[in-house]
């Protein structure tokens, strides 16, 4: 009987697994490794006898993963990238007392507890380091401070540019759009496509894709949203027409980029030591850059020309804007497609933040922008301005004592504290409360 | 193409904990957003303090499975009160915003390392089936015919998860035809209206998300029964689904909720048979079988968007009691 054939099957298979799981998690020492294809790992000993429980994290190319030596000394993580480098660090703290990772006989590197892993083409490769006794190469808090808030700015502002134009089409449109992740994505898919899949160098695949950015906004405005707000449907229905666009086009990238995570060209570049413990890339230092220029001149556009104050009207009051003569429809289908291409901006700024292009990145930025938008006020631009500056902050500087790998948590649970003190946001006005 | 399997497979996963799982999860959704008019995008969430709640249960605590599954009742039930006390003041989309932060903010601590002796972290809990199956009383072996042939423990976890949706069923439809009920759909309609008739219209709202909720985690405890509970299942796509499936088949009835995650899963199933077996029969060709089974996740966020443009009463419902929430 084929029905009986499947269940005995499935029920095997599912054996299996309980099977394989129990073994990967009897030892605490290997993490992700068999979710990713390809390895790092290492043996922490003292003078040939293993260390046991030394904290080690590896980051990059999308990863951030902290792990503990088993009583063997041995640590492997699963990585999902060959041909790339991460960085392993090994926390001095968890050492014996009188013990540090010193350098090589004839090397002078300032901080040998932190190494680069190359995992070459076999997608394996081992990280060992030296351990005697020394002095510890711990950052000062200060520096690791330093460090965080320039990072913590740097994402913020990148935040700043998918979360002010959300919020100017809360503030026109009344649409909380769930599907702005997926334009967030939408840019960096398309640099992908043209930089990649065409051959185009990125200067030129970076402008390519945020004009289809901005088209893909116009052509959602004039095919779906302008019908929708003439049928005058709800804005609890826009929203969960919204979901169901998101959720569409989320999977529409995973059905042509596929699972896995790609990186754009440049991702791999050497960071340089600007101060302290702050080093960055030129292409991040460009990044940052740009996001200041582009926020600026947005600011601009919205304060003194006459399409950016009949947006701000419109925000205030559609009805006494479009009786004042403000052709309603025109600004809408405007900010649209500015909101478009400036989400489609951050998606290529957060490609290499993250860094790599994946289906559902978008998915994960969604939360942070409207955790962003909201700690503002809903419908302000300024005030998300400030709010994605606050929540790029909170991520990075958060993570000096909480586990990396809950950073993202913790903006949301201080979303949700500071919404019960002053529920209308940073700058929102306090009639916009139900 | 074997469509003889197709159609069992099919037919099979009308009864599947899956679907039994979405039923409870869209009833416990239809008293937060289709009677009380409260938009809870955190029902991912309920759905994961359920089930984690039933296997740390067991796992940490060593509770015997029935208690286990209370306790991760009780879970949602002062999740959903943390959850309701500060963000019931709200308005409609910040409480949409909110609650579907909390949900994630709950995922996140669940796949942390920081907690992982507890959690499992990203591994997941497994390994928690002893207890539950030493309470079978069907004697071992295979039961049932034609697609719903099943061995004991698989009808055993199906019997409780269908007796659970009896009651969930009964005490909605109850609940909502009491003076509660009323009062409650009073409040989507008009809040305004019914704190001036002096009702208490925070204390109905919190009374609602707790209900909702309970029977939600009820959902999430049926899901984790016969398999494993694992932190990728509560994203923010799990509450998506819920509410397609709560949608389409009304969301402001008792049964269109059963009915709708009847439908949705039962297609899931056709299109995750007949997909990839139309790639290898050659009938799609610019596809792959990867992509056959990602086309189907396509394809219900289109139907999302359609429902709610074209029939947002859903299959069962009534245009004139579903105006959405202004």
């Amino acid at each position: 009987m084929p029905t009986l054939a499947l269940i005995v099957a499935f029920l095997a298979t599912m054996l299996a697994f309980t099977f394989l799981a129990g073994v990967g998690s009897a030892s605490a020492d290997e993490i992700d490794t068999d979710k990713y294809q390809y390895r790092i790992s290492g043996n922490v000993q003292l003078d040939g006898k293993p260390l046991e429980n030394i904290a080690l994290t590896i980051a990059g190319n999308g990863v951030d993963t902290t792990v503990k030596t088993d009583k063997n000394g041995q640590w492997a993580v699963g990585v999902p990238e060959k041909n790339a480098t991460y960085t392993v660090a090994l926390d001095e703290n968890t050492l014996p007392t009188g013990i540090a990772v010193v350098n090589d006989a004839d090397a002078t590197d300032e901080t040998p507890n932190i190494k680069d892993a190359e995992v070459g083409p076999g997608g394996r490769v081992t990280v060992n380091f030296f351990i005697g006794e020394g002095e510890r190469h711990v950052t000062s808090f200060a520096d690791q401070l330093v460090e965080r808030i320039v990072n913590g700015l740097r994402f913020g502002l990148m935040l700043a540019l998918a979360a002010v134009g959300i919020s100017l089409v809360y503030g026109t449109t009344g649409l909380s759009n769930f599907a702005h992740g997926e334009m967030v994505t939408f840019g960096a898919v398309m640099t992908l496509v043209f930089s990649r899949g065409v051959g185009l160098p990125i200067y030129l695949a970076v402008p390519i894709a945020l004009v289809l950015s901005g088209f893909i906004g116009y052509v959602m405005d004039a095919g779906l949203w302008r019908p929708l707000r003439r049928r005058r449907t709800g804005i609890v229905q826009l929203m969960i027409v919204s979901i169901g666009l998101s959720l569409a086009a989320r999977y529409t990238f995973q059905y042509f980029i596929g699972g896995s995570t790609t990186q754009l060209v440049g991702a791999d570049q050497r960071p340089i030591q600007l101060f302290g413990s702050v080093s960055m890339s030129i292409i991040d230092m460009v990044s940052v850059v740009i996001s200041i220029v582009v926020i600026v001149a947005f600011a601009m556009w919205l304060l003194f020309t006459r399409i950016g104050k009949a947006t701000r009207a419109i925000s205030d009051n559609p009805s006494l804007a479009a009786a004042s003569g403000i052709d309603v429809d025109r600004v809408v289908r405007i900010v649209w497609i500015i909101s478009s291409a400036l989400a489609g901006l951050a998606g290529v700024l957060y490609a290499y933040y993250r860094p790599g292009i994946k289906w559902d990145m978008g998915a994960e930025f969604l939360l942070l922008l409207f955790a962003a938008v909201t700690l503002g006020g809903l419908g302000t631009a300024f005030g998300a301005l400030i709010g994605a500056v606050v929540i790029g902050l909170i991520v990075e500087v958060s993570t000096l004592w909480i586990p990396a790998d809950l950073k993202f948590a913790a903006p949301l649970l201080v979303l949700i504290i500071i919404l019960l003190f002053r529920p209308q946001g940073i700058l929102g006005r306090r009639e916009r409360v139900g | 193409m074997d469509w003889i399997q197709i159609l069992s497979n099919s037919a099979s996963s009308i009864i599947s904990p899956a679907t039994l799982a979405y039923a409870l999860a869209a009833l416990g959704l239809a008293v937060h957003f289709g009677f009380a008019g409260l938009l809870n995008m955190g029902i991912a969430g309920f759905m994961a303090i359920g089930a984690y709640g039933y296997a740390i249960g067991i796992l940490t605590f060593g509770l015997p499975w029935w208690a286990a599954a209370l306790l991760g009742l009780v879970a949602s039930a002062v999740f959903a009160l943390i959850l309701g006390i500060p963000t019931l003041r709200l308005r409609g989309d910040y409480l949409a915003i909110v609650t579907i932060a909390a949900a994630e903010v709950l995922r996140l601590l669940f796949l942390t390392t920081a907690f992982d002796k507890v959690t499992g972290s990203a591994d997941g809990l497994f390994g928690y089936h002893a207890s539950f199956r030493a309470s079978n009383p069907i004697p071992e072996g295979t039961y049932g015919f034609g697609p719903w042939e099943y061995r004991e423990v698989d009808w055993w976890v199906r019997i409780l998860g269908i007796i659970a949706l009896i009651l969930a069923i009964i005490t909605v439809w109850r609940l909502m035809a009491s003076p509660w009920g009323r009062v409650l759909k009073g409040i989507r309609e008009d809040e305004e209206a019914v704190r001036a008739l002096g009702k208490n219209v925070f204390g109905y709202k919190l009374t609602a998300l707790v209900v909702g909720g309970v029977i939600a985690a009820a959902g999430g405890i049926v899901y984790a029964l016969p398999s494993s509970v694992n932190p990728g299942v509560y994203v923010t796509s799990l509450t998506f689904f819920v509410y397609t499936a709560l949608l389409l088949g009304g969301a402001a009835t008792v049964f269109g909720p059963v009915i709708g995650s009847l439908i949705f899963w039962v297609l899931q199933t056709v299109l995750g048979n007949v997909l990839p077996a139309a790639v290898q029969a050659g009938y799609l060709p610019f596809m792959t079988s990867i992509q056959a089974q990602t086309l189907k996740f396509i394809l219900v966020g289109i139907a999302l968007m359609l429902i709610v443009i074209f029939r947002p009463q859903g299959i069962l419902g009534n245009k004139k009691e579903l105006t959405f929430v202004k």
